[in-house]
């Protein structure tokens, strides 16, 4: 590994840095505007929350000072060892006595708290990096597929453990990694096809159609189930002749449509029965080529078909029986199927309604009345963003969301440039882990996705998570730093 | 280290997932920042607090600046929705002597969005609007057991005199309509609904003032907004003098009590109205507080329409008070000249028509005709101005010569006096016979007009404000009720002289004609000892008993007061018409009546006519 001392500062990538200290100002003055009580203005006061952050602010600036200042090799030398004492650490706070807001996450030292799960993270893409930038790793290999696995759900059942179910969420997108790194797209395909199942099929599963038999939700479900059947046979199946794929689409997607339009103007019937027994024809017919041309593929489609079915079914009972209350509400809620301003919908309601008023350009800083009067709870942590769209308009919030997507790019550019796997994967978790935070966050504050507890990253108050984030960020710049070239 | 290429491209896949989703956070700002008002609304309503101060209303005065309106405390309960916590009903209905039904009515139209359209349980609602000091003390004690409640101050409009009603008008809660018209009101404002209270409704409300006040989440106020940057402080409303005499305008009522009529007098000079009588009336007080409605409702079911305001929404035929009109049109058309005389052997017969009229030497030229009333004169003297060909060609033309004449003097449409609902009357041109004859007609198929009958019909402001014209010899300013604004300058429409198209020196003439009505002709009841008064009466057809009338105006050489009186079925001119206008030209000019008028005035008072309530 070609390694030059003294040239750090000139191989850094001073873009991400530009970029990092942008979010980190605009962080700052978010969490002024979401903490400032009516009043003389004491951003500078260490009492404060923005004094605080400031200081929290200053630190990471020495700690990403001293991250590049070391040497590249210690991540890697050292990645086990960090994991070993992280997985300790994360143990250890499962019978932490201190709760705080229900989580045992935090570990009170003196004056300052810390929640290990922020750091957790880092030394799990350590640890990811070293596994997989082994000579003898393939993705393909069960046994290294289940040690990587691991890796990932120890750490996150651990997090669990300690009631921060938002925290250890993020863990998941670790598996965008291990796409790029070769993992098959179907695991990707089908964690998406079954959140869309489940979130159609629950949303609209009251709706019924004008025939009033059948239901829109499950309607939706087995519709797109046969479309993408037909996509997918013509994808994997038959690449010189789509024709089978030509049949399941004209057959599946026309028997569809004309049922329904007999349901609803001649006879009503259910139409899912129809499109149920339209399934099980694809499924003999591609039975039928499987045992003539014996191609896998197509026994993949069945399994598909099948999957889909099952699962689907089967979300009526994880929805009723396997979630707790609270979770079905929120879900409920962020579906639109319960409409609840007072109560669960409270936080998302206020929410939308502090970016709402925000207008095209906000109504300045200091000025938004949302955010100042309190209607918006957790406002200067996870609901953060709010204060942005209400005190900076369509304009800031852009301009915000624009930054961290071109810090995510830049990170993907930085990963494709490394010489080594171990800095393209970790490269790759630091940039999922961003977007896994910006998606869900912002998601959630803009009511899209569900209401999950994670932080913005260098927006939220908060040391811990400012810190995590920052050494995410300036290990990874550290190891981009000392490419050849 | 091997490079797959194949797995290379997945960074495509990645960077476009992300592209991807912060295009639909972009879209969903959009939609939520830019597409969308209610949230701005929503945080609006959620942070502000706004109280709203309510002016003063102006006061009112007559033109002896003797109080008519003034303002006394009321109050109205206001509740928010959202911070009644646990309700006692049936404590509340006690304390406010209100139904548990009536609580529940009120709740439920409160919460109705079709009939209150700006609710919102996180803001004040109206619930109990003036409610009297007794009352709201009684409330006011029991305040902290009603969370959500709140006391307003307000004002009730109150009244010295019961008299003038019509003039003055009433305020009552806008309604959904008022509030669409003017954004201005808000739910449980009031506003002016008839007379000045409702034409001098933006001069009289003022400005209602407002402060806006912080309330953050937990309902707990966190000063004023902006440091009361766009707080405002309430504009008290104007105070208004009328040109009423309150005085004359009681003797009016009083004089037509138990008839059908009004009585209109005006300051010629200035065109300023004195009195405004309608009869029947109704008493001012009664429309005030929490009874308005109901005694709204029995005054508008009553046969007798008491809100009717006969003085400018009644149209008759002006009967023989109109001939002045014609003197002064055929002198200015020159038809006729002082000298011309008539024959008049009972009446006006010509061709098989017969206009009938009373006794008197024949023929008569103008003066004696207007004294003595005469029907033929007046009838010649339509007959040959609508057939002077050569003059006009057309007996069209003749006939709009002629409506211009009376457009000119004010008849025809509305004058434009400061009052809501003036009627215009009805003054034909030619199409107008044109249309009912089918163009075959002549002066003598119209020859009633000329005696102020027929199609001809006149509010009894308009044949006020023709002895006004007459008074001033050739020239009236519009009738208003409203002589000094606070602080704000007279519509200059009411300050304006507008000239008929008659030459004072005909009306010299006229008035000569008017004065030996009164000295020698049918007016000599009007005659007053010390005054020089001119005066006409009219004896209007109609299909039951004739409407008694008098025009006229006094004194003659400088005239301070223009009169007008209409009788609903009081017969002869002389028999209501001329010894109501003596006692009022008496009463304003002199400030009392003799002690003899004064025995008249309570004779008067008393009689009543028999109007057959049921046929109205």
């Amino acid at each position: 590994m070609g390694y030059m001392r003294g040239s750090v500062w000139k191989n850094v990538d001073w873009w991400t840095i530009g970029l990092y200290l942008i979010l980190v100002i605009c962080g700052w003055f978010s969490v002024c505007g979401a903490s400032y009580n009516y009043g003389e203005p004491n951003f500078f006061d260490i009492t404060t929350r923005a004094g605080k952050q400031l200081m929290w602010i200053g630190c990471s600036l020495g700690l990403g000072f001293v991250i590049l200042m070391l040497e590249d090799r210690v991540y890697d030398t050292y990645a086990y060892l960090l994991y070993s004492i992280m997985i300790l650490l994360l143990f250890g706070t499962i019978f932490n006595p201190h709760e705080i807001k229900g989580s045992r996450s935090w570990i009170v030292l003196g004056p300052v708290s810390l929640q290990p799960a922020e750091f957790a993270k880092f030394a799990t893409a350590l640890a990811l990096g070293k596994y997989i930038n082994e000579y003898t790793f393939q993705m393909q290999r069960t046994r290294n597929l289940i040690t990587v696995l691991g890796i990932i759900l120890l750490p996150m059942a651990l997090i669990i453990l300690q009631k921060e179910t938002g925290s250890a969420l993020v863990y998941l997108s670790f598996f965008l990694m291990l796409y790029r790194e070769g993992m098959t797209g179907t695991v990707l395909f089908s964690g998406i096809c079954a959140v869309v199942f489940f979130i159609v099929g629950l949303k609209f599963s009251a709706e019924i159609m004008p025939d009033e038999m059948t239901s829109w939700g499950e309607f939706s479900v087995l519709t797109l189930v046969i479309l993408l059947s037909a996509f997918l046979a013509g994808r994997y199946c038959q690449r010189q002749s789509p024709k089978l794929a030509a049949y399941i689409f004209g057959i599946g997607g026309g028997g569809t449509l004309l049922g329904a339009l007999f349901s609803n103007y001649v006879i009503p019937l259910n139409v899912c029965h129809l499109q149920l027994a339209l399934c099980g024809g694809i499924v003999l017919t591609l039975a039928f080529f499987y045992l003539r041309e014996r191609l896998r593929a197509y026994f993949y489609v069945i399994l598909f078909v099948i999957g889909s079915g099952i699962f689907f079914f089967s979300t009526d009972y994880v929805f009723n029986q396997v979630l707790e209350p609270h979770q079905k509400i929120r879900i409920e809620v962020l579906l639109g199927m319960k409409d609840d301003p007072a109560g669960a919908g409270y936080n998302v309601n206020q929410s939308k309604i502090a970016i709402g008023s925000g207008g095209l350009f906000g109504k300045g800083f200091l000025n938004g009345t949302q955010t100042k009067l309190k209607y918006v709870p957790e406002q200067d942590t996870d609901f953060i963003f709010c204060t942005i769209g209400e005190e900076q308009g369509f304009v800031g919030s852009a301009l915000v969301i624009s930054l961290f997507m071109g810090l995510i790019l830049r990170l993907i550019a930085l990963s494709e440039r490394q010489e080594s796997r171990f800095g393209r994967v970790y490269g790759y978790c630091v940039l999922s882990i961003f977007f896994f935070h910006l998606f869900i966050n912002i998601g959630m504050v803009l009511g899209l996705t569900p209401v999950i507890g994670i932080p913005l990253p260098f927006f939220s108050y908060g040391g811990s998570s400012l810190w995590g984030f920052t050494i995410l960020l300036f290990v990874f710049l550290r190891i981009d730093a000392a490419r050849e070239k | 280290m091997e490079r797959n290429y194949d797995l290379e491209k997945r960074k495509y896949v990645i960077g476009g997932a992300v592209i991807v989703i912060v295009l639909i956070f972009l879209i969903r700002l959009l939609s939520l920042q830019i597409m969308s008002e209610d949230y701005k609304k929503n945080a609006d309503s959620n942070a502000f607090l706004k109280k709203i101060q309510y002016p003063s209303r102006g006061v009112i005065y007559d033109r002896n600046d003797k109080l008519l309106v003034y303002n006394q405390a009321a109050y109205d309960i206001t509740v928010i929705m959202k911070e009644i916590t646990e309700l006692d009903t049936m404590d509340l209905c006690q304390t406010l002597k209100i139904s548990p039904e009536f609580l529940r009515k009120k709740f439920r139209d409160m919460k109705d969005r079709r009939l209150n359209p700006g609710y919102s349980p996180y803001t004040n609602q109206v619930f109990l609007t003036q409610l009297s000091a007794e009352d709201c003390g009684v409330f006011q004690e029991k305040l902290f057991k009603f969370p959500g409640f709140y006391i307003q101050r307000r004002t009730i409009r109150q009244y010295t005199y019961n008299a003038g009603a019509h003039i003055l008008g009433d305020i009552a809660e806008v309604s959904k309509s008022d509030m669409e018209k003017d954004e201005y009101y808000i739910p449980g404002d009031f506003i002016g609904k008839l007379g000045v209270e409702r034409s001098y409704e933006k001069q009289l409300r003022g400005e209602k003032g407002i402060e806006i006040l912080l309330r953050d989440a937990r309902g707990r106020i966190q000063g004023n907004y902006m440091d009361g940057k766009f707080d405002k402080a309430p504009v008290a409303g104007k105070n208004l003098r009328l040109s009423l005499d309150i005085e004359l305008q009681e003797l009016g009522e009083r004089l037509l009590e138990g008839k059908i009529g009004s009585i209109v007098a005006i300051e010629p000079s200035t065109g300023e109205v004195l009195c405004l009588v309608s009869s029947p009336t109704y008493d001012p007080r009664k429309m005030v507080e929490r009874n308005r409605g109901k005694n709204h409702l029995i005054l508008a079911r009553d046969p007798w329409k008491p809100l009717l305001n006969r003085a400018i929404m009644g149209t008759y035929p002006p009967g023989s008070t109109f001939k002045t009109s014609q003197a002064l049109t055929f002198l200015q058309e020159g038809i006729i000249t002082t000298q011309t005389s008539y024959p008049c052997f009972g009446g006006f017969n010509f061709r098989g028509l017969h206009v009938g009229c009373h006794g008197h030497p024949s023929p008569l030229s103008l003066i004696p005709a207007l004294a003595t009333s005469c029907n033929g004169y007046f009838c010649w003297g339509l007959y040959y101005m609508i057939g002077a060909r050569k003059k006009y060609g057309t007996v069209q033309k003749a006939m709009n010569t002629w409506r211009d004449y009376m457009v000119s003097m004010g008849f025809g449409y509305p004058l434009g006096i400061d009052l809501p609902g003036e009627k215009r009357g009805f003054i034909p041109n030619a199409s107008v016979y044109d249309k009912a004859y089918r163009g075959s007609w002549n002066g003598l198929t119209i020859i009633s007009i000329s005696i102020g009958q027929g199609e001809v019909t006149l509010t009894p402001l308009q044949i006020a404000n023709l002895g006004a014209t007459i008074a001033n010899r050739g020239y009236f300013i519009t009738p208003h009720v409203v002589k000094e604004i606070e602080g704000e300058q007279l519509d200059t429409l009411y300050t304006q002289k507008r000239y008929t198209m008659v030459d004072r020196s005909h009306y010299e003439e006229v008035v000569q004609g008017m004065r030996s009505a009164v000295l020698g002709g049918t007016c000599r009841g009007a005659n007053l000892p010390d005054i020089e008064v001119c005066g006409k009466t009219g004896t209007a057809q109609n299909r039951g008993k004739d409407h008694s009338a008098f025009m006229g105006f006094a004194p003659m050489k400088d005239p301070k007061i223009a009169i007008a009186v209409y009788v609903e079925n009081g017969g002869f001119g002389a028999v209501y018409g001329v010894p109501i206008g003596r006692l009022m030209i008496e009463k304003y000019l002199k400030g009392k009546l003799s002690p003899e008028d004064e025995v008249m005035a309570t004779e008067i008072q008393n009689r009543r006519i028999d109007y057959g309530i049921h046929e109205r």
